[in-house]
């Protein structure tokens, strides 16, 4: 028995993410009085694992998994389920983990959990809470079943340090070709960025900006914080900025630790989307607009005054603070 | 080509959530449903199919007959026929598996469901039915063709997006991209005349074991008020010192 969890990398290197779900597996472990098992994909400094409590790494090394394949990598994950008879089993919430996670408890017939943002509240029976109705509530859920999967949200539990001795073994899964009958045969990404995913600092406009042509200041604010640019809907329905840029209720959602909003109103689908983030500073011209009652700091005035101004004090600020 | 939609009936996104009977279930009281919005684009894209391509688009559903007006309006946006698992749902493994039983009888080429559905957001149903069913599967799919037995999907990842090749019978977990805001159709006096003749078929639950059990839900904290500053200075400031993210 033990409780395994899948740390995701990203061209060899480990995700933060991956830290979070490690030092949430441990926490689990320690409840049910066991040991964290962990399998990567692919992952160098493996060893790296072991500062969140992670005893053994299995690492596939296979140039095959080289491209995220949720089938091929659920089926490895389900292998490791097994060899290591693991009762719990631990995710992130990345877009490619909950790509897999329905494959592994169909598999499984393991109970999944989503979104979860604490530690379980109790082990036996098993609880945890996780988000509900797009963040406007929390359910307290209980799993039934033998084996049980949780996909811990992103930025929630937090990366937590419990130094245990490692040891990393390589681990070949057996892939069959039904593994790959889904094949990805091109990816568009942007490299060096922030994601809206993985981002401390997400930095937000809507229509207060009056159009795509003055995002300019968006992007540069953005880049000072080494933040991910989002966007509310009426700006990507309008086609001013990409949909993947999206956030809110049909969107992506945040759990940033600092969102800054710039001219938005904060419609309730959109306060949802973004309630996980830690801090929320709002700037909008109407001292009515909704968000001003969900962020934690607000100027009310032109975000065409108010944002350059921003900018320049923050290039002070990081170079006196670099 | 035959489509199966998978519809999940949702609060309104516009709706304010409540808790009953001591925090143990949604308070549906003045609460409007509708088509979980992941579900309607994914239902949009199946018209082009069986506009463009010809295609047979059903729609299934697991709920009780209070669902029944969501999904009429699938009919009435042009779904040619219902179904509707008479059973609310337990969770998402339940829901997989009573969909995996008409999926198997009904011999559907592609089922199209929702990423997630807006009010669980287990985002489990599209992956659990087509690994049950032995199917291709993609999530968040943002794009979707179909010539013959190949698919091309494009699906949304953290940071771009990723084209993908694959063949029928397949699953995606659609959701905005696979048609736009403005494809989106509101059903006119013909589609819901129209929809009253369509067979709404209701067939009973198999017996299914559930392996997970809200016990108790509550809503977050009241926020505290905001904290105006007139002056980006101590913004920066407030930032840095009070809480600490920059």
């Amino acid at each position: 028995m033990s409780v395994l969890v899948y740390t995701e990398s990203e061209n060899g290197k480990f995700k933060k993410s991956a830290f979070e779900v490690a030092s949430y597996a441990f926490e689990v472990a320690y409840q049910m009085g066991t040991t964290v098992t962990a399998i990567s994909f692919n992952a160098n400094e493996n060893d790296a694992l072991g500062a969140y409590g992670v005893a053994k790494v299995l690492n596939v090394t296979n140039d095959k998994l080289k491209t995220f394949n949720a089938k091929a990598y659920a089926q490895a994950i389900v292998e490791a389920v097994k060899k290591e008879s693991a009762k719990v089993i631990v995710v992130s919430s990345s877009t490619d983990t909950k790509f897999l996670a329905p494959i592994v408890a169909a598999r499984l017939s393991a109970g999944y959990v989503p979104n979860v943002v604490a530690a379980p509240e109790s082990v036996s029976p098993f609880m945890v809470k996780r988000t509900a109705f797009s963040n406007k509530g929390f359910a307290h859920t209980q799993i039934d079943s033998d084996l049980k999967l949780i996909g811990v949200s992103n930025n929630s539990f937090g990366v937590k340090e419990n130094k245990v001795a490692t040891a990393t073994e390589a681990f070949s899964p057996t892939l069959g070709e039904g593994d790959f009958s889904a094949l990805s045969v091109e990816v568009d990404k942007v490299v060096g960025k922030a994601t809206i995913a993985d981002a401390d600092i997400v930095v937000s406009g809507g229509r207060g900006l009056k159009g795509p042509e003055n995002w300019g200041m968006v992007e540069e604010l953005a880049e000072i914080l080494g933040a991910a640019t989002a966007c509310s809907k009426p700006v990507s329905d309008l086609g001013w900025r990409p949909h993947g840029e999206h956030v809110g209720q049909t969107g992506k959602p945040v759990a940033s630790n600092l969102y800054i909003a710039i001219g938005i109103s904060g419609a309730i689908q959109h306060l949802a989307g973004v309630s996980a983030s830690k801090t929320k500073v709002v700037i909008n011209s109407d001292p009515e607009a909704p968000f001003f009652k969900a962020a934690d700091y607000g100027i009310v005035g032109d975000a065409f005054e108010i944002v350059p101004k921003l900018i320049e004090k923050l290039k002070d600020f990081k170079a006196k603070n670099a | 080509m035959k489509i199966l939609v998978c519809i999940s009936n949702v609060p309104d996104t516009t709706s304010k959530i409540n808790f009953a009977d001591g925090g143990t279930k949604f308070d549906t009281t003045g609460v409007q449903f509708v088509i979980n919005p992941n579900d309607e684009f994914g239902l949009t894209r199946a018209m082009w199919f069986k506009e463009k391509q010809g295609a047979s688009v059903h729609v299934a559903t697991v709920g009780d007959a209070s669902v029944e007006p969501t999904i009429r309006k699938a009919l009435a946006i042009g779904a040619d026929e219902a179904i509707r698992i008479n059973s609310v749902p337990k969770d998402g493994f339940f829901v997989a598996q009573q969909l995996a039983e008409i999926v198997k009888s009904g011999g559907y080429d592609l089922v199209i469901a929702g990423r997630e559905s807006i009010d669980y957001n287990g985002g489990m149903v599209p992956g659990m039915l087509a690994t049950l069913l032995d199917m291709n599967y993609v999530n968040t799919c943002i794009s979707l063709e179909v010539a013959g037995n190949k698919a091309t999907a494009i699906r949304e990842i953290d940071g771009g997006k990723e084209k993908i090749e694959t063949t029928l019978p397949l699953v995606i977990g659609g959701q905005k991209g696979l048609v736009a805001e403005s494809d989106l159709r509101i059903p006119n006096m013909r589609g819901i005349m129209m929809a009253r003749q369509k067979q709404l078929k209701v067939v009973e639950p198999i017996n299914v074991q559930t392996v997970t059990n809200d016990v108790k839900f509550d809503k977050p904290a009241a926020k505290g008020a905001v904290q105006l500053v007139t002056t980006v200075e101590e913004l920066i400031e407030l930032l840095h010192n009070e809480a600490k993210v920059i």
